[in-house]
Order: C-alpha cells, then structure tokens, then sequence
C-alpha cells in the first residue's frame, strides 16, 4: 500500500510538471489552432537561465534563504523566455499566419533547432547540475514519503492553473483572448487586436515554460541543452489527451499522463511476469526455476503505455478528455 | 526575349539519363562520401515520396512515418543476417518489407480514421515511437531483434552472384560498393517516381485531394473515405519499407536508434519544404535537405577560417545553426514549399478564411 | 504543363550536376596535401569520430580533446618517419551518436585519405562504421566502444583499448559479491547497447555467484525521473542496485533514490564513474561504488592529467585517456614500421606493447586489450576514488599495484609520484 501510494505521489508530481508546460501549448492553440513545437525549447532555457542565476547567487554567498535565491531564478528565467516566446511568435509564425497549415511546424522544427545549439553555445554540452539549495525535507504519509519540493511543485502547478483561469475568464485581456480563438475577424470587428492578443498569448505561454523549466530544474537537479525535446512530447501529448485549447483538459491530461507512467511502470511488468501465470510458467518451467522471472512488458515500455493510453482515449473521444467536439477543421 | 531554342524532347530526357548515370563517377572523383549521400538522398526520396501520399495528397498529418521505415529495415535484417541464420535472396526480403509495412500502415490507419489534423499527428507519433521502443526492447524476454545492439552483418544486395560491398571493375571502370548501390536505387527510384506520377492523376489520387480538401463533399460525392484513407496509409507505408531493406542492405547494420522521431520529423519538412503534393517538387525538398547538411559539413570550417581567420563558432554547431535557420527561412519566403501543387494556391485563399 | 516539367526536371539535373561540382571545391585542398612528400615536414592525417552535438556530446568533445592533446604533443616532439619530419593533423567529424551519419563521417575521413582513425564513441555508430574502414584497409581504434560485437566480427584492423563489457561487468559484480555480500540485487539500465550490454554481464556474473537478481527495469538515455521505477524496486528491498548508463541519467537516479529512503548500495559502470556524479547527485552520490576499464589517473596518466588541464582548462571527463592513448598508439606503431602506410604499420600496431595514460597496452588477436585492467572507485566527499585494480582476477590495491608495474613500466612510475610534474609535462 505504501508503494502505491508512493507511485501516486510521484505520478502527480511528473504530471503536474506536464501540466505547467501542457498549458503553454494548449493556450497557443486554443487561440491561434497552432502546435508551438518549439516551446520545449523555451522551457530548456527557462531551466538554463534560472540555473545561471542560481549559480551566480549562490556564488555570492549571500545569507538569503534558499526559497528567495530559486525565486530570483524564476524572476530571470521569466522575462528570458518572455522574449523568446514574443520573438518566436513575431519571426517564425505571425508572418505565417496564413500560409498553409503545416509551414510553421516547419518554422517551428526550425526554431527548436535553433534555440539549441544557441543553448549549447552558451551553456555547453554538460548536463549542469542544479545547486541543490533547497532543504529537502520529506514528510511520511501513511508510508510513502513526500518531499517539500514535491509538495511546492504540486501546489505551484495548481496555483498557476487557478491563476489562468480567473486571467482567462475575468480579465480584459482574457476576454480578448478567448473572443480571438473562437473568431479572429469579429474579435477585430469589436475592436480587438488580434495580433496583440496572439502575441501576449505567446508571452504568458513562455512565461508559464519559465515557470516549469525551473521547476524542473529543481526537482531533478539536472539541466541539459537537449531537455526540452522530451519534455515538450511528453507534455504535447498530454495537452492533446485532455483536449488541445481547453485549459483544464491541460492539467487533467498532464496529471493522467504522469498517473499512468507511474503506475504502469510500477506495476505492468508484475503482471506480465509469465513465470507468475499458471500454465505458462510450466511451460516454461526452466527460465522460471529458482525465482526466475520472464517479464514481458516491464518498465522498459513506460512509454508504450504512455502512448498506449493516448491512443485509446483518442479513438474513443477523438478530440480528447474535455476537448469540445470538433468542427471540421482539419 | 526567350531564346526559343527548341530541344526535341528526348533530347533533355536523355541528358538528364545520361547526367544521372554519370553522377556516381563524378562524385567518386570528389569523394566516395558523396555517392554515400547520394545514396541517402535517394532513400529520403523514397521516404518522402511515401509520406508524401499520406500528408500532401490525403492531407492525413502523420508524425509516426519512420515506423515504417524501421519494419523494412528490420524485415531484411532478420531475413539476411546471422542473427536467425538465415540468408534469403533480396527479391524476396524487399518485397516482404514493403508488404508488411503496408499491412502496418492499415493496422495504424484503422484506429485512426476518425482523427483529423492534431490528434492524428499525436497518434501516428505515438505509433512511431511504440514501433521503435518495441524494436528496442524485443532482446528480452525473448530474443527476437537484438535490442539495441541491433543487428550486425547483414547481407548486402547480391545479384547473379555479383556483391554489392566490394569493389568491381567492369571495362575498366571501377565501381565501388556505393556507386552499385546507386544503380539499384536509381532503378527503384524511376520505378517509384512513374508510380507516383501515375497515382496523383489517378481515380484514387484525385479521391485523396478530395478528402484533403473536404472530407464531407467527398463523402457525399460518393467517395469511400474509410477505404481510401486505409489506402493512403498502407501505400504510402509500403515505400517506406522499400527503403527501409535498401537501408539495411546499404549499412549492414541496423539498430533502433536509426528510427527516432526526429527521422519522421525531417521526412515530413522535406515534404512540406518542397511542396506538399507535388512529385517533383517533393523530390527536390528531399534533395535539399539531405544535401544542405553536408555541404555545411564540408564548408562550415573552411568558410569561417578564411572569413575570420579562425573558428569562431564550432563548425557542427554553427552547421545546425545554420540548417534551422534555413528552415525558418525557407518557409517564411515560400510558405507552400519551393515546388507547389498547383491546387494547393486555391487553398491557400481559403485558408485565410478559415484562419478565423 | 509538361514542357514546364521538362524544362524544370533539366534544370534539376543540372542543379544536381552543379551541385557535384560545387562541391568539388573544398575537399581537394586536403586531399592534394597529403599524399605528394614535399620537403618540408610531411602532413599525417588521423581521424577522429565521436558526437559532438546530442545528448553525450560533452562525452563526445571529451573524446576529441584526448585526441588533440596527443596529437600536440606528437607534434611538439618533432617525429621522423621514414626519414621526413611529420607533422599530424586531426581530421575531426561528428557523428551524431547516428549509426548512418557514422557511416557518412566513415567515408569522409577515407576519402580524406586519413591514415587511421580513432574512434567512435558509441559501439552503435563503430560497428557500422568499422566495416567502411575494414574495406579501406584502415586501422581503427576505439577509445570507449565497450560493445563486445565490436571486436568479434573478424577484422584485421579493428582494436580497442577500453576493456569490454564482457570483462568490466564482471569485475564490478564479484567486487560487488565480495564487499556487499547482497542477497538480492536490482539491476537498472537505459536500454542502450552500452548500458544493457554491460547490465546484462553484471546480471550473469551476479547470477553465477547464486545471488538473487530482480527482473530487469530499464530507463532511456533521456530519463530525468527514475522515481517510479526506484519505488518499485523499494517495495522488492534489494542489498544492492546496479545502473548500466551514462552520468547524466545515473545521477538523477542516484539522487531520487536516496530521496525515496532506498538504502542500498548502489554501483555503477564506467558511464557513470564520473565526478560529475557528485554534482549531479550531491550528498547522495557518496558511497557509490562504481567502476572504470583501465587503470586510475592517479596511477599513471598525471602527465595526461596536466596536460589536459593546462590545454582545455577543465578536468577531463571519462575517456580522453583512452582516445589519448589511441592517438599515440597509432603514431607509436608508425614510428616502429617507419611508415605511415596503414598496410605496413598494422603489423607494429597488432604487436605493440606501449605504456600510456591508462596503463600497459597490448593487444590479443581480437584487437582487445589484453588483460585489461579494471578499477573499482568510491565516491567519498565529492571525488571518485580507486579502491582496488582487477588484473588477471586479482583484486589489487592501489600501492601493490603501482609496487608490481613500477619496474616494467617507466611512464607509469614517473608518474605515479604524486602531484609534482607543473609545467614541464605541459609543455612537453
């Protein structure tokens, strides 16, 4: 029971890290229909700037608590990114705003490209280790341990998911947003600049990228020029699990995402242990003497029931968890 | 203005024969390297030739192409190699390949018929990436692909006896390994362009344009979409896996790692670059980008030691700092790719509106 | 419509002929160097492939900068061969960690009539390439291609100085055996030829001492959160846990481990026998019990060690000995067959018997290292430290060792005194 609840633990603290960056992609395409590709990269140099200035604080040694240096982190890493997600939007998509749908993935592959080799210029090829500046300590729930950073992550994530909605939902700009996504032409017709909104969409996404970065800088304690690859498919399909352009379809999907991965590598390969199925295992009796195992789809497939998940969903509700039904739109 | 200079036609055909065929020689003078990355470009072609029935002609966005890819290359890995023992002949392996990735392209097209656009991708990516971590893992518990060791000393192509790894003269000319693969390719090559030529102005060709373009109207003009969707995938697949056996054969080695996502994700910008839809102008996408690359690599260094004396940027940095801007670049001036289909402007016009 | 795709099809021919000659420009420059002798110093061209851009690029540039250090100093020492003074230029290419850029990078350094190549990284990219530098008839050496296949596929030119995973997994499983005396032990890797082709030895090794192996859980060499896996793994309260996999991913693992209160005693190969760990992992690196294919720095390379230093500013990372070694292995056999013609130095590279960074080099008729030596190292306060050397199934400390190779080998033991050599080895 306590490795279970411990793989839940864990499960909402990757799905939450999902989540955060799932909201960036989920915010550009709920406006402008466009998968921003490059926003993995975002969140790398989100991560990288947060770790310089980490480092450059620290260095000072400075007596501030550990909590203010990693906020100074976030502080850099936000207005970074702020500009790269505006310079994004202004070099490879405004001007492709209405050109065939797939030029700007294109455009986007592109700019991921870009972004990091820039990346690996200035910070190099090593995985930097993030200082690890945090006071780490875990609490015991019913057996399972929790960490302080676990717990920030957790309630960061859903802090900032609260805060977008009431951004999205009460705000003037909000508003101007969600009139865009759903016409760009009446919403200019009401006297809404589209090219403002989509271009402050961009920069909150990038702002929203920072934020994760550095939250997953901390909690791994790891940063690498080829980060956000894996980290951008992972919350893109999390996005499109919950629904794309529907915000809580991003936190609901990025949490699934992260439930499923921990719990399928936790505990499929236990139950496609053949040696533990009755006739099989008298077949294969030899492999399976002595404690044997033969271990069909152990952890090493955690992506494939990543995936797997996914795909189920989709063919059943094609648009996703909570996304809204589609229309024709291709 | 036009000097009107009238060549009959044959005249430029056979140039560009006569061109083709001499173009390993050529190379050969430069470089063997460069009959290696002819050979490539080739096999793109045909990568982007086959995703180019799925995503420019059908309109289907698939991110998951490279899995067919991987079933050709591991389908004569296991069939010519000593990992089974076994050694089948080339004319039965590549066929093989082509008609079980082509049945892979159904089964991924099957679940996924009622996807359209973003969701499609993320489930063909999906598709992708379970084939390859599959590939990966298959060494245990039992031993079927060899995991990510791969599979070493794959048979290479042999025709009546001729090997196609070592170097044969023939009237005095020598033709190494690379340049006979060239030949083969060159062969499958004009054997896929004529299939493709022919498919795009065909019943079926004209019926994917027309789901492309608008999937209702082609339903109710009578169009089977279900099937002609099935079909754009298990045809389009099915070249996938004709270079998929010319890749194992060509390396004699091939390993999960040969079919990462990022191999998808340069088929689709080759389509997309040079013009989705369009044969030729797919071809030259695939030209493009598999050239551009190394070129860089040949000039990179060279080119910053005579501007600036010395390096300023490390030469495989700049060289992919400069390949990601070509691409922005590229689709900022020509967003429909450098050789558009000619439907694809009505498109665009409609595109605006629908922007909304 | 159709004269249009005739006129651009030629166009394209064209392009693609121009293109062929376009590029005939850069290439020649080196080609037409090396091969006519002129009367100044001859130019020698050696190969090194490793990636430079991706996820172990920084492995990658550690590799190259071995390889430049050796051939800097082969310069510097003024070598004649066949009566010319030389001079050595590395030919340097990224691969990509991409077994069809390996073959591509293969070709280019034959075409660019390289004399032999060190190189590559990965067994992933070697293997494949291996057979491209077979078919020219060049030697290569590969510095960290611990891949046992590498060497098995019959090739007259193919050698390695790193030791193979068939012979490092089990010196760190019997050490492990004899030290931790676990009942059952987990053993993790990131599902890469490197890192489950040396797991996959440990588990055997492991096995045959009669302990108790957990199934297999496996990461990739991307993964950041090992956090499901180690729970599971908790919840089977194993002694001891082996990762086969790079630094990058063990430490994380490392961390998140101790995180989740594991207490067993973690170990590690030669990916991961880092530095860097403490790093990446902090206070939970201590302990770790790790191994490395070859002898420590501290017993023989200082002078690699200080060079290297003084050349790049940074400390060397994992196998810039071995490429070190593999450069001066290369010009060593040439200036004993007193020619730079693979054909005639392959013989003296086959028989060599040389003392370099990593120890005492001899190759069997594989083109393995013979008896080589492997190291198991401790992380204590932030350094990995040498605990024992494993030569010929002995387990040796540091002292003995350097007391029993003192007397054969000269480098070694100006070496082995400890820290003095400043600047005059830099130099050099």
């Amino acid at each position: 029971m306590d490795i279970f609840l411990q793989q839940i633990i864990n499960g909402l603290t990757t799905g939450s890290v999902y989540a955060i960056v799932a909201l960036g992609y989920t915010m550009v395409y709920g406006v402008i229909q466009l998968i921003n590709f490059a926003h993995g990269e975002v969140v790398m140099i989100g991560a990288m700037t947060a770790f310089t200035v980490i480092m450059a604080v620290v260095g000072l040694g400075l007596p501030l608590p550990p909590a203010l240096i990693v906020l100074l982190g976030v502080l850099a890493a936000i207005p970074v990114c702020m500009a790269i997600g505006y310079t994004l939007e202004r070099v490879a998509y405004r001007p492709l705003r209405h050109a065939p749908r797939l030029a700007p993935l294109i455009t986007a592959i592109g700019m991921s490209i870009i972004l990091q080799h820039v990346a690996l210029l200035i910070w190099g090829r090593d995985p930097r280790a993030f200082p690890q500046i945090m006071e780490n300590t875990s609490f015991a729930i019913g057996g399972a341990a929790i960490s302080s950073v676990q717990i920030a992550i957790i309630s960061m994530s859903v802090i900032l998911m609260a805060a977008l909605t009431w951004f999205v939902y009460r705000t003037r700009f909000g508003i101007a947003m969600r009139a865009t996504a759903e016409n760009v032409h009446v919403a200019g017709l009401m006297g809404i600049d589209a090219n403002r909104v989509i271009a402050g969409t961009f920069i909150i996404a990038a702002g929203l990228g920072a934020v994760a970065g550095v939250m997953v800088g901390t909690y791994y304690g790891i940063a690498h020029y080829t980060m956000g690859f894996i980290l951008g498919l992972k919350a893109f399909s999390a996005a499109v699990l919950g629904g794309i352009g529907n915000l809580a379809g991003a936190m609901l999907g990025g949490l699934l995402l992260g439930l499923v991965e921990a719990l399928g590598a936790g505990y499929i390969g236990d139950f496609t242990d053949l040696c533990r199925w009755p006739v099989v295992s008298g077949m294969l009796s030899e492999r399976c003497a002595d404690g044997g195992h033969v271990v069909l789809f152990g952890s090493n497939y955690q992506d494939v029931f990543a995936f797997a998940v996914l795909i189920l969903v989709l063919v059943f509700r094609p648009s996703g968890l909570l996304g809204e039904r589609v229309s024709e739109r291709a | 203005m036009k000097p009107y200079v009238r060549f009959p036609r044959w005249f430029g055909l056979a140039l560009i024969a006569l061109a083709l065929l001499l173009l390993p020689h050529l190379l050969t003078q430069v470089g063997t390297a460069w009959v290696r990355i002819a050979n490539f470009a080739i096999l793109f072609i045909f990568l982007s030739l086959g995703l180019n029935i799925v995503v420019g002609m059908a309109g289907l966005l698939d991110l998951g192409y490279v899995a067919f890819y991987a079933v050709g290359a591991y389908v004569w890995a296991l069939l010519a190699s000593p990992h089974f023992g076994l050694h089948m002949p080339f004319w039965a392996i590549l066929p093989l390949g082509a008609l079980l990735a082509c049945i892979a392209g159904a089964v991924l097209g099957a679940p996924t018929l009622r996807l359209r656009g973003d969701y499609l991708a993320i489930v063909t990516l999906g598709f992708g990436e379970i084939v390859r971590i599959f590939m990966n893992n298959l060494s245990s518990p039992f031993n079927i692909t060899n995991g990510p060791k791969g599979i070493t000393r794959i048979d290479g192509m042999n025709v009546a006896g001729m090997n196609f790894s070592a170097t044969d003269t023939f009237l005095g000319i020598p033709f190494s390994g690379p340049t006979k693969y060239y030949y083969v390719l060159l062969l499958l090559l004009l054997l896929v362009i004529v299939v493709n030529l022919r498919l795009q102005n065909s019943r079926i060709g004209r019926a994917w344009v027309a789901i492309r373009e608008d999937e209702l109207a082609a339903k109710a003009a009578g169009i089977n979409t279900r099937n002609v969707k099935l079909l754009a995938f298990a045809m389009g697949a099915s070249f996938g896996g004709i270079a998929g056996g010319m890749f194992a054969a060509m390396q004699g080695f091939v390993s999960p790692e040969s079919f990462v996502l990022h191999e998808s994700i340069m088929i689709l910008a080759m389509v997309v670059l040079g013009g989705m839809g369009n044969v030729w102008g797919v071809i030259a996408g695939a030209l493009l980008l598999s050239f551009v690359p190394e070129l860089l690599r040949y000039t990179v260094e060279p080119a910053q030691k005579a501007l600036f004396g010395k390096m300023l940027i490390e030469p495989e940095v700049l060289r992919m700092l400069l390949f990601g801007m070509a691409l922005v670049l590229m689709m900022r001036f020509r967003p429909a790719g450098l050789w558009p289909e000619s439907r694809h402007k009505r498109e665009m016009s409609e595109m605006k509106e629908e922007a909304a | 419509m159709r004269p249009t795709i005739k006129l651009v099809s030629v166009s394209v021919a064209a392009a693609v002929l121009m293109m062929g000659c376009g590029k005939e420009e850069p290439p020649p420059a080196p080609v037409v160097q090396a091969p006519p002798p002129p009367p100044q110093p001859m130019i020698v061209k050696i190969g090194h492939v490793a990636p430079l851009t991706g996820g172990i690029a920084h492995l990658g540039k550690d590799n190259e900068n071995g390889a430049r250090l050796a051939i800097d100093e082969a310069n510097a020492a003024g070598i004649q061969i066949g009566g010319k003074p030389v001079t050595f230029e590395i030919v340097a290419e990224d691969d990509q960690s991409d077994p069809k850029v390996g073959n591509t990078v293969a070709q280019k350094l034959v075409d660019a009539k390289v004399v032999g190549i060190v190189g590559h990284l990965n067994s992933g990219t070697t293997i494949p390439a291996s057979a491209i530098y077979n078919q020219a008839g060049l030697p290569m050496i590969s510095g960290s291609a611990t891949n046992p296949a590498l060497t098995e596929q019959g090739f007259a030119g193919v050698f390695r100085v790193v030791g193979r995973d068939d012979q490092q997994g089990p010196a760190v499983a019997n050490y492990l055996v004899a030290t931790a005396k676990p009942k059952t032990v987990a053993i993790i890797d990131d599902a890469t030829a490197y890192g489950e082709g040396l797991a996959n030895e440990v588990e055997k090794t492991l096995k045959a001492a009669g302990v108790k192996v957990l199934p297999r859980e496996k990461g990739t060499d991307k993964t950041a959160d090992w956090k499901a896996v180690l729970t599971k793994i908790k919840g089977k309260k194993p002694d001891a846990v082996f990762y086969g996999g790079m630094d990058a991913t063990g430490g994380p693992l490392l961390k998140q481990a101790r995180e989740l209160k594991i207490g067993a005693v973690f170990s590690f190969g030669d990916g991961a026998c880092t530095d860097k760990m403490a790093e990446l992992a902090g206070e939970a690196a201590e302990g770790l019990v790790c191994s490395q294919a070859g002898i420590p720095v501290q017993a023989a390379g200082a002078k690699f060690v200080e060079g290297y230093k003084a050349k790049y500013n940074i400390d060397p990372i994992l196998y810039a000995p071995f490429t070190y070694d593999s450069v001066k292995l290369l010009i060593a056999a040439m200036q004993k067959a007193d020619s730079i013609d693979p054909a005639a130095y392959l013989p003296a590279l086959k028989a060599i018997d040389y003392t370099g960074a990593s120890g005492n080099i001899q190759f069997d008729e594989k083109g393995d290292r013979k008896d080589a030596e492997m190291t198991i190292f401790t992380l204590t306060a932030g350094k990995i430290t040498p605990l024992a050397i494993i030569k010929g199934g002995k387990s040796l400390t540091l002292d003995e060792y350097a007391a029993l190779s003192a007397p054969a080998a000269p480098e070694a033991a100006t070496a082995a005194e400890p820290a003095k050599p400043a600047e005059a080895p830099a130099k050099q």
